[in-house]
C-alpha cells in the first residue's frame, strides 16, 4: 500500500496568511477589554467620582458623605435597609436549607416538581410578590382580617416579598452544596455507629457551611439592593434603594444619589469577596474519587419533609398566582367576576401594549448580542495563547458586575452617559443603551457559565488545530461552539429572562420610546391602577416561563437530534 | 514513495536541531540549556520521570509553549519564533483530543479541509489513512462510540493526514489498557517504518521507550542526562540517574582508589578501567544490573560473602534479595535463572557468594542528596 509521506510535501512553503492567529487573538482580546472597560468600568468610575463632587462638578472629597451622615432621614433608611436584609436572611436561610435538604437528601416524591416550584419567582419581576401581598393583606386585601389591624405596607410586607424573591437563589446555592456530599463519609459514619444527630453536625453541616455562608450573603445583597418591592409595598418605610431613586429621579440630587449608590455597593462587594474565598475552599471538599450520596427511604423523614415542601411550595405559588388571578378580576375584592379588561393597557398607560413589546425587543437583543459577546470573550480568554496582560484584565472586568447591584450600575450609567464630555451621550434613552446596560448587569453569571463549559473541553483542541494549520476561529465555529451549544442556550435564556424581569438599572435609563414592561408596572402601580400592573407583570411571568419551557424542549431536541454524537 | 531512513540518518545536517533551549517560569527552570539533534526519519523517545521537562520540550518544538531562549531549526528553517501553524508537524495527545461532534472521517480530514483540496481528494486521503490505522469500517461513527485504542488510532491518522515532516506523540499510550498499549506500540512502530516520518514520542515508561525508540533522550530536572540507542542507555548508562531510571540497578556506595578499582566497605572491586576517571578518594557509586550478578557458594573465587534475605519467584527466574556480610546497605537484587536455582537450591537466610564481573560494573560519581 502506498501512503504519501512527508517527502511529497517538501519544498511547499506554508502559505503566509494575511494576519497571524496570534495577532488576531491579540486584537480581539484588546477589543474585548475595551468593550468591557467602557460598559462596566467607566460607569462605575463615573459613580465613584460623582460621589466626591458637588453639583457643579467640583471635587469636594468626603463632603457628600458627611452630609449624608448628618441627614437623619437618610441614615434612617440605611438602618432600615440593613434591618430588613438581616431579618429576611434569617428567615430565608433555614427555610431554604430544609427545602434544599428535602430535594437532595430525602426520598420525598415529586422532588423535580418541587425544585421547579422553588425556581418560579425567578421568572417574575421582584415586585410581583409585593403586588400579590397587597391583594391578599393590603387595604382591600382578601385576607385583611388575618393582619389583626396591622399594616402589610412597610417592613412586614417588604420582608415577606423579599423572602419570596430570594428563596430560589438560596435554594439553588444550598442544594448545590448538599449535592456535593461524599456518600462514603456517611457510610463510614454509619459503620462507626454514629447517631444521626452527630452525623448531621459532623458531616452534613460542615459540608454545606460554605454554601450557607454564600447563600446568606447573596440573600442579604439581593434584599438590600432590590428596588421594586420596597417601591410597591414599602409605604412610608424608606430604604436605601428607594432613597437612591428619590434622590435621582425625584430631587435630581445626583451627588447624594451617588453616595447612596456607593453605600449599596459595599455589601455586594463584601459578599463578592466572601464568596470567592468560599468557592476556593468548597472545591477542595470533594475529591475526584468521592461517590455521590444516595439517600435511602425513611418514611417519617420523607413525609414530614414532603409536608414542609407542600406548605412552602403553596406559599410560593400563591405569591405569584394571586397577582395573576387578580389581574383577571373585575373589582377586587368586591366583584370577583373574571374579565380581561385589565389587559387593555391603553386605558392605563398612554403606551398601551408598547412597553411589553419593547421588553421583548430588549430581551431578544440582550439574549442575542449578549450571548454572542460573552461566549466569544470567554473563548478568547480560555482558549487562545499569549497576551498574558489582556488575559488577566478581561476576566477581572467580567467578574466586576457580580459585585455591582443593578441599581448601582444603573446610577453609574446615568452619570457616565450624561457627562457632557461623553460622545456616547447620544444613546441616552435608546434601546441600545438599555441592552448594553442589561448585558453588563448580568455579565458575570453568563461569563462563568461559558467559562465552565469551555474548561470542560479538551485543552488540546487548539493545539491540534494549530498543528493541522487550522486557525482557531475555524475550530471555534466547527467544534467549540457546537459542543458548547447547551451552555450557549443556557446563557441566552438567562439573559432573556433577566432582561424581561429587571427593573433596578433600567429605571434610570429608559426614554420616552423605550419604556419596558417592568417599568410600566412600577408606573401603573404608582398611578394606583394595580390590576393593570398585575396584568402586565403576568404577561412577563408567562413570557419568561414560556421561554424557559421552549428552552427545555429545544435542549432535548439539541441533545437528541443535533448532538447524537454525545450518545454511545 | 518511501523514505530510506537509515541511509539519510547520519549524513548531512540534522532534521531537527535544538540549540541552548531554556524555558523558565517564575519559580523554576523547566528546560535548562537543551541541545539536541535529531536525524531525518529517526524515531526518538523523550524519557524521564514526570516533571523532568520532556513534555515541555516537545511543546516548545511544536511552538505550543514557546521557549524563553534558544533556537529550534526544523529542516534547515529557523522556526524559533514561528507560531505552531507555520511549523510542519502533526501531534497526538494522551487525551486523544478528538473533536467529539465530528465523525471519524471528519476528524481525520479536519486539516485537509482547510487546505481547500477537492472533496474527492480529501475522501480518498481519509480512506487511505483509515486503512493505514485499520479502521476503514468505522468512518461514519463518532469518537464516543470507539474504544480508547481506536480513538488513539484516529488521532494518529488525523496527525498524519497533512503529511507532516515531523510527528509528535505526547504520551500517546498512557491512557490505554496494558494489552491495547502493547498492540498500539507495535502499530506505531510499523507505521513509522512504512512512512519514515521523523517521530518524537514523550513517555515516562522506560519499557515503552526501550522497545519503540531508535534513540532515547533521557531527561531529568530540565536537562538531558543521556542520548543514545536503547542498548546504550540500558547497557552503558551515562549517569547514576539513567542507570536507576532505565531498568533495575543495584547501587553500592564506595570510594575511588585508582582507574579500575573501587573500595566498597572492606572489599576492593575491580571495575572496567576505561570508566569515568575520578581522582582517588572521591566518593562514587557503583551500579550493576540484577541479571549481571553471578551466584555461587561462599567458596567461589572472587565472591563476596553474603546472606539471602528473601526469594521472590517470578516464573522463568527468581529475584533474590541479598545483604553483603558486614555491610550496611540497601538489599541488592540478583536475578537468578531457574537452572541456577535448581542447582544451588538457595533458601532465605542461607549464606552464598556474590560475584560481580568487572565488565558489568558501572562507576558513577556519588549523587548528592537523593
Amino acid at each position: 500500500m502506498s501512503v504519501s509521506t512527508a517527502s511529497e510535501s517538501k519544498g511547499i512553503a506554508p502559505p503566509q496568511p494575511l494576519i497571524t492567529e496570534h495577532r488576531a487573538a491579540g486584537i480581539l482580546l484588546a477589543l474585548a477589554a475595551i468593550i468591557l472597560f467602557v460598559i462596566i468600568a467607566l460607569p462605575l468610575w463615573a459613580l465613584l467620582s460623582k460621589a466626591a463632587q458637588n453639583a457643579n462638578g467640583e471635587f469636594v472629597g468626603l463632603a457628600n458623605f458627611i452630609r449624608y451622615v448628618e441627614t437623619p432621614s437618610l441614615v434612617r433608611a440605611l438602618f432600615n435597609s440593613v434591618q430588613v436584609a438581616l431579618i429576611t436572611t434569617a428567615i430565608v436561610l433555614p427555610l431554604a436549607f430544609v427545602y434544599a435538604y428535602a430535594l437532595t437528601r430525602s426520598c420525598m416524591p415529586f422532588a423535580g416538581l418541587f425544585m421547579a416550584l422553588a425556581l418560579l419567582p425567578i421568572f417574575a419581576p421582584s415586585l410581583l410578590s409585593a403586588i400579590s401581598l397587597i391583594y391578599l393583606f393590603g387595604n382591600q386585601g382578601l385576607l385583611r382580617s388575618w393582619m389583626f389591624g396591622n399594616s402589610i405596607y412597610g417592613q412586614a410586607g417588604i420582608v415577606i416579598a423579599e423572602a419570596t424573591y430570594c428563596f430560589p437563589h438560596a435554594v439553588m446555592i444550598i442544594a448545590t452544596a448538599l449535592r456535593m456530599a461524599d456518600g462514603r463519609l456517611y457510610e463510614v459514619a454509619e459503620a462507626l455507629r454514629t447517631s444521626p444527630l452527630r452525623v448531621f453536625t459532623t458531616v452534613t453541616l460542615p459540608g454545606v457551611q460554605y454554601g450557607l455562608i454564600s447563600a446568606g450573603f447573596v440573600v442579604f445583597t439581593l434584599v438590600i439592593t432590590d428596588f421594586g418591592i420596597p417601591k410597591v409595598i414599602g409605604g412610608q418605610f424608606n430604604v436605601l434603594a428607594t432613597d437612591a431613586y428619590k434622590q435621582i429621579v425625584g430631587q435630581q440630587n445626583f451627588e447624594m444619589g451617588a453616595v447612596v449608590g456607593l453605600i449599596l455597593l459595599m455589601p455586594a462587594v463584601l459578599a463578592f469577596f466572601v464568596d470567592r474565598q468560599v468557592q476556593k475552599r468548597q472545591v477542595a471538599l470533594l475529591s475526584a474519587r468521592a461517590v455521590p450520596y444516595q439517600p435511602k427511604p425513611h418514611a417519617a423523614r420523607d413525609i414530614s419533609l414532603l409536608i414542609f415542601c407542600l406548605v412552602i411550595g403553596a406559599a410560593l405559588l400563591s405569591m405569584l398566582g394571586v397577582a395573576v388571578w387578580a389581574s383577571f378580576i373585575k373589582y377586587w375584592p368586591y366583584n370577583l367576576a373574571l374579565t380581561t379588561a385589565n389587559y387593555d393597557f391603553a386605558n392605563f398607560d398612554p403606551g398601551g401594549w408598547d412597553p411589553y413589546f419593547t421588553s421583548l425587543r430588549l430581551a431578544a437583543l440582550v439574549a442575542v448580542i449578549g450571548t454572542a459577546l460573552i461566549f466569544a470573550v470567554a473563548y478568547l480568554v480560555e482558549k487562545t495563547k499569549g497576551h498574558a496582560v489582556l488575559r488577566q484584565i478581561v476576566p477581572f472586568l467580567a467578574m466586576l458586575p457580580m459585585a455591582v447591584p443593578g441599581l448601582v450600575l444603573g446610577l453609574g450609567y446615568v452619570f457616565f452617559i450624561n457627562s457632557p464630555s461623553n460622545p456616547l451621550g447620544i444613546f441616552y434613552g435608546t434601546l441600545v443603551l438599555l441592552a448594553v446596560n442589561t448585558i453588563a448587569h448580568f455579565y458575570t453569571v453568563a461569563h462563568i457559565t461559558a467559562t465552565t463549559a469551555l474548561k470542560q473541553i479538551d485543552a488540546e483542541f487548539e493545539s491540534v488545530s494549530a498543528s493541522l494549520k487550522v486557525p482557531f476561529w475555524t475550530t471555534f465555529r466547527r467544534v467549540t461552539a457546537p459542543i458548547c451549544m447547551p451552555a450557549i442556550l443556557d446563557i441566552a435564556v438567562y439573559m432573556f429572562v433577566n432582561a424581561l424581569t429587571t427593573v433596578s438599572a433600567l429605571i434610570f435609563l429608559y426614554g420616552p420610546s423605550t419604556k419596558v414592561a417592568a417599568i410600566a408596572i412600577v408606573h401603573m402601580d404608582e398611578a394606583g391602577t394595580m390590576a393593570a400592573a398585575a396584568a402586565m407583570a403576568s404577561c412577563i411571568v408567562l413570557t419568561a416561563m414560556a421561554v424557559k419551557l421552549l428552552h427545555v424542549a429545544l435542549d432535548r431536541l439539541v441533545f437528541d437530534r443535533l448532538q447524537s454524537w454525545r450518545k454511545r | 514513495m518511501q523514505h530510506a531512513p537509515s541511509q539519510t540518518k547520519q549524513t548531512g545536517q540534522p532534521f531537527l536541531a535544538v540549540r541552548n533551549l531554556t524555558k523558565s517560569f517564575a519559580t523554576f527552570t523547566a528546560l535548562n540549556d537543551i541541545n539536541l539533534d535529531i536525524a531525518r526519519g529517526d524515531f526518538v523517545c523523550f524519557l524521564g520521570p514526570s516533571g523532568c521537562g520532556k513534555t515541555t520540550l516537545l511543546r516548545a518544538i511544536a511552538g505550543l509553549d514557546p521557549q524563553t531562549s534558544g533556537s529550534i531549526v526544523i529542516d534547515g528553517r529557523d522556526v524559533s519564533h514561528e507560531p505552531p501553524a507555520a511549523r510542519d508537524f502533526g501531534i497526538v495527545f494522551q487525551s486523544y483530543a478528538l473533536f467529539p461532534n465530528l465523525t471519524i472521517a471528519d476528524n481525520i480530514g479536519y486539516g485537509l479541509v482547510n487546505q481547500r483540496l477537492p472533496k474527492a481528494q480529501i475522501a480518498e486521503r481519509v480512506d487511505e489513512l483509515l486503512t493505514l490505522v485499520g479502521l476503514s469500517d468505522q468512518s461514519r461513527k463518532y469518537p464516543v462510540q470507539l474504544s480508547g485504542g481506536q480513538q488513539q488510532r484516529v488521532a494518529l491518522a488525523r496527525a498524519l493526514a497533512t503529511s507532516p515532516g515531523l510527528l509528535l506523540l505526547d504520551e500517546p499510550l498512557s491512557a490505554l489498557d496494558a494489552r491495547v498499549r502493547l498492540r498500539l506500540r507495535e502499530e506505531i512502530r510499523s507505521i513509522h517504518r512504512r512512512l519514515g516520518v521523523t517521530t518524537i514520542m514523550v513517555t515516562h515508561d522506560q519499557e515503552e521507550a526501550l522497545s519503540m525508540a531508535e534513540r532515547i533522550v533521557v531527561m531529568n530536572h530540565g536537562v538531558i542526562e543521556q542520548i543514545g540507542t536503547p542498548e546504550e542507555v540500558y547497557g552503558a548508562p551515562a549517569t547514576a540517574f539513567v542507570a536507576d531510571f532505565v531498568g533495575r540497578m543495584n547501587f553500592l556506595a564506595g570510594t575511588a582508589r585508582d582507574a579500575g578499582h573501587v573500595q566498597i566497605g572492606p572489599h576492593v572491586l575491580q571495575t572496567r578501567s576505561g570508566d569515568i576517571a575520578l581522582p582517588a578518594g572521591s566518593p562514587v557509586e557503583i551500579g550493576f544490573r540484577p541479571e549481571a550478578v553471578e551466584i555461587g557458594t561462599a567458596k567461589t573465587k572472587g565472591a563476596l560473602p553474603a546472606t539471602i534475605r528473601e526469594i521472590e519467584f517470578l516464573g522463568a527466574y527468581s529475584r533474590l534479595s541479598i545483604m553483603l556480610d558486614g555491610m550496611d546497605q540497601k538489599p541488592l537484587l540478583a536475578d537468578v535463572s531457574a537452572n541456577v536455582m535448581a542447582s544451588l537450591k538457595p533458601v532465605a537466610g542461607a549464606k552464598l557468594g556474590l560475584v560481580m564481573p568487572p565488565e558489568a560494573l558501572r562507576v558513577f560519581p556519588a549523587r548528592t542528596g537523593g
